[in-house]
């Protein structure tokens, strides 16, 4: 008597689980018009769009993605159709999440001033999941952000990956340490008698910071080669330094005009160490350089102000960087005062009309821009395996007049605002 | 009598030449007629030709209309804009371009400040101002007063001081409004008010003393022994309630922007607000009101408390509501090359493309003033255009050309000025002389 009702609550509690939206949710079949897959051939050409294509997600990962009429969809899986289908925006340099809305000091968290070097803070512990400005950006279809400390300091603190989703910073993470965010130039200058007041300074900080960490790292080794001799005392700051010295999390340094640019040409030379230029209002003038470096660039917004760092400031810049192979995202970058946030889906829009063309300029906030981040094998693109995350489109996504119709995290329809 | 004849034949001789020089000035009169011929033309004061000719004479739109219907002059100068789209200049109602300011930190009313003498014309903004097809704009002083000054009204022309742009009324003053600001901006410590009702009170404090100001003068009957001393202070508040310069006002919240209505109704100026970011909260309370606005459009909400809940939607709604709406750049919170593209993101959220076009341009004019003028290719008015390479509401189209009083301002060809559309090595720079080095057109 006592096991058939065991077993029918215990089935009924399989049927619940399996009835639960948000499992439902992960199983969806977005139907596009066109569907900018934004994967590479062999040759590392871009794959052509798919007309009257289909992607199929199961369990938050894609499935298949081809013609409709290739793709077996299982019955009764939920579906959306669109004009345009692209893979989630991913905005390769933000401070969503860490600078407020409202601009006030009770949300702004992505600028500690008590010390110009600190590279230890993490990103995660200031994430606010719930500011405003996510569902904003992911209603244009942003489904990724590399986003944390903001420019304005020598070196403000380290920046993280998340999907714009979750109720806790847990919920939405993807990397927990991505960059340590550094800036040479104006924005990085302190007044008075406090330092660095000079560029001359901020370098001599910056090697300084990093002979410290190198001295620090051959200790910790002796220590543990030799039990006599005992570790030096524990210190984070000089830990986080030795992560970018072991490359385990590469600088980004924000630096726009010509002089800053060159001091990160000659760190990077100096230390040999993983850098990404950020920003690089002035950049077009060291492609070559950049190039020969390795050093990969992601680029301030194309809307970015023609004034004070960025005056020199060029809408072709990003066509420029991808001509001659430089590899090259764009980031909404961070803007103290109204717009809080830029919307990377516009800056790419924008990139498009001023010289790239339509896929590369989609790149530079999908494809590009995972590889970039080195998360190419979850996001980017619209492939088997990749997580389900997809931006849905009226028309051509760049047309000012066109919509994003909705947007889907690893196949979870996050939003459904036609905006 | 040889001599009466040789000045009679002399006097001849000369009204000969005169009108030799008359015949002469009037072919050289002939090339001060362009013909642009070819182009979609939208003049937003009428219907939309689709293949036109703009005939404009001496800087003035003296024709336009379907190419089979307008006759060219002879001697005319004739531009090819087939495939083209040509639409009125735009006009910025709310520009900071050459920034320079009007009152400073002593006080939070400060009326007789004019940005007249703090503008500075060859900034790079005016350059990327003219590669964004602008051709008038409200030069204004910024938001942190009650009251920060007189604003400019400037045409784009080509030129290199502030007299070379200015617009001048009937009298020969030149013309410009007022610049007011309510809520968090003009919120300062002391002299500047803390709180909304506090500076409501200094705003209608200055108000009566400018109506007492005006009621001595009215009773002076001319007499200079009764007169009142001059204020500048009193006389441009005179200005703004006697309708001869129109208040452009700074406002956000939605509390905010009925204040302003208040004080419109208690003293009777005539107000435009601007940025209006609550506007979709109290449309109707605007319309009811007869209250112009023209708005920002910004990325994103917020960036400050106040502008918290910015839509998108303002342009519809206020356009669903009768009220006249017209786009700024706030330049340089927003590009003014790329000025097109807020009307555009007015049509994305629900605005018409007739109203978002209108809103770029004759109903900008209307809120200067100045419809009568410019805002509309209408015959008559100033040659201001732009000759755009397709839609109005496309980011895929650029702005090829931007003429002012028929005189080219921006040409897309001339490396010179690409740089100031594009950006580049040398584009923050400030211009030497004047925009367009004299090239006469």
């Amino acid at each position: 008597m006592k096991t058939p009702t065991t077993l029918i609550q215990f089935l009924a509690l399989i049927l619940l689980v399996a009835g639960t939206p948000e499992l439902q949710a992960q199983n969806i079949a977005i139907y596009g018009d066109t569907v900018h897959t934004m994967a590479k051939t062999a040759e590392g050409q871009w794959q052509d769009p798919i007309e009257n294509g289909v992607v199929l997600i199961i369990d938050g990962k894609i499935s298949a993605v081809g013609p409709a009429s290739a793709v077996e969809v299982p019955e009764g899986t939920p579906e959306k159709r669109c004009k345009v289908v692209t893979p989630g925006l991913i905005d390769a340099r933000s401070v969503v999440g860490l600078a407020g809305w409202l601009n006030i000091d009770h949300d702004s968290d992505h600028i500690e001033r008590s010390s110009p070097m600190q590279p230890e803070l993490a990103a995660l512990d200031a994430y606010n999941p719930r500011e405003p400005l996510i569902d904003w950006v992911r209603s244009f279809g942003v489904t990724t952000l590399h986003t944390g400390h903001a420019p304005g300091q020598l070196i403000s603190g380290q920046t993280f990956i998340v999907k714009t989703r979750g109720n806790s910073v847990d919920d939405a993470v993807v990397q927990r340490q991505s960059m340590v965010a550094a800036t040479l130039g104006s924005d990085a200058l302190r007044s008075g008698k406090e330092s660095p007041g000079t560029r001359a300074k901020q370098m001599s900080m910056l090697r300084q910071k990093f002979i410290e960490a190198k001295a620090y790292q051959e200790k910790v080794a002796k220590a543990a080669a030799d039990e006599e001799k005992d570790a030096p005392a524990r210190d984070l700051r000089k830990e986080a330094m030795g992560q970018i010295l072991d490359g385990e999390m590469p600088l980004m340094i924000n630096a726009h005009s010509s002089v800053d640019i060159q001091n990160v040409l000659r760190l990077q030379k100096e230390w040999q160490i993983p850098v990404i230029l950020q920003g690089g209002a002035e950049c077009y003038d060291f492609i070559e350089p950049l190039k020969a470096q390795g050093i990969p660039v992601i680029l301030h917004p194309t809307m970015m102000r023609s004034s004070g760092a960025g005056k020199n400031a060029s809408m072709e810049t990003a066509a420029k960087l991808i001509a001659a192979g430089v590899p090259v995202a764009m980031g909404s970058g961070y803007e103290s005062y109204v717009p809080k946030t830029r919307v990377v889906l516009w800056e790419a829009a924008i990139a498009c009309a001023y010289g790239c063309e339509f896929r590369d300029a989609l790149g530079l906030i999908t494809h590009s821009a995972a590889a970039l981040l080195g998360i190419g094998d979850r996001v980017g693109s619209l492939e088997v395996g990749k997580d389900g995350d997809v931006a849905l489109f009226d028309g051509d996504p760049f047309e000012y007049t066109s919509h994003c119709l909705g947007t889907v995290i690893e196949g979870e329809v996050v939003s459904d605002i036609a905006r | 009598m040889s001599l009466h004849f040789r000045v009679q034949n002399r006097t001849f001789l000369q009204c000969f030449l005169l009108m030799l020089c008359l015949t002469f000035s009037a072919s050289i009169s002939a090339a001060d007629v362009q013909a642009f011929v070819g182009a979609r033309i939208v003049p937003v004061s009428s219907e939309v030709i689709e293949e036109g000719t703009l005939l404009v004479r001496d800087g003035k739109i003296e024709q336009v209309g379907p190419v089979k219907d307008v006759i060219i002059p002879d001697g005319a100068m004739r531009i090819d804009v087939t495939g083209k789209t040509i639409i009125p200049g735009l006009i910025c109602t709310h520009s900071h371009i050459g920034w320079g300011g009007g009152g400073d930190s002593s006080e939070p009313i400060q009326p007789e400040c004019h940005t007249l003498d703090s503008v500075d014309v060859r900034s790079a903004s005016f350059m990327r101002a003219r590669a964004g097809g602008l051709t008038l704009v409200n030069q204004m002083p910024g938001s942190g007063h009650l009251i920060s000054g007189r604003t400019t009204y400037l045409k784009l022309r080509d030129g290199g001081t502030v007299e070379d742009l200015l617009v001048h009324d009937a009298s020969g003053w030149p013309m410009g409004g007022l610049k007011m600001a309510n809520g968090t901006n003009s919120q300062r410590s002391a002299p500047f008010p803390g709180t909304r009702a506090k500076s409501a009170s200094l705003v209608r404090q200055a108000y009566v003393k400018a109506q007492e100001y005006q009621a001595k003068i009215a009773r002076a009957e001319g007499d200079p022994e009764k007169m009142p001393e001059r204020d500048l202070r009193m006389e441009a508040l005179v200005e703004a309630l006697e309708g001869k310069r129109i208040v452009h006002h700074h406002t956000h919240r939605h509390d905010d922007i009925l204040t302003v209505l208040r004080l419109k109704k208690e003293f009777g100026f005539e107000v435009v607000l601007h940025h209006v970011s609550d506007a979709w909260k109290v449309a109707k309370e605007i319309a009811a009101a007869d209250a112009a606005c023209s708005l920002i459009v910004v990325d994103s909400p917020g960036g400050k408390l106040e502008a918290r809940d910015i839509k998108l939607e303002n342009g519809a709604v206020l356009e669903e509501e009768g009220v006249n709406v017209a786009f700024h750049t706030d330049d340089w919170i927003t590009d003014s090359r790329l000025f097109l593209r807020s009307a555009a993101l007015g049509v994305r959220a629900g605005m018409s493309r007739e109203g978002a076009l209108r809103a770029l341009t004759l109903s900008g004019a209307e809120m200067l003033g100045l419809a009568d003028r410019t805002g509309s290719l209408a015959v008559g008015k100033d040659a201001d255009f732009a000759v755009l390479s397709g839609d109005p509401f496309s980011v895929y189209t650029q702005i090829l050309q931007t003429w002012v009083e028929g005189k080219q301002v921006f040409d897309r060809t001339n490396p010179e000025h690409l740089l100031f559309a594009i950006g580049g090595r040398g584009a923050g720079d400030d211009t030497a002389y004047n925009c367009c080095g004299g090239e006469d057109h």
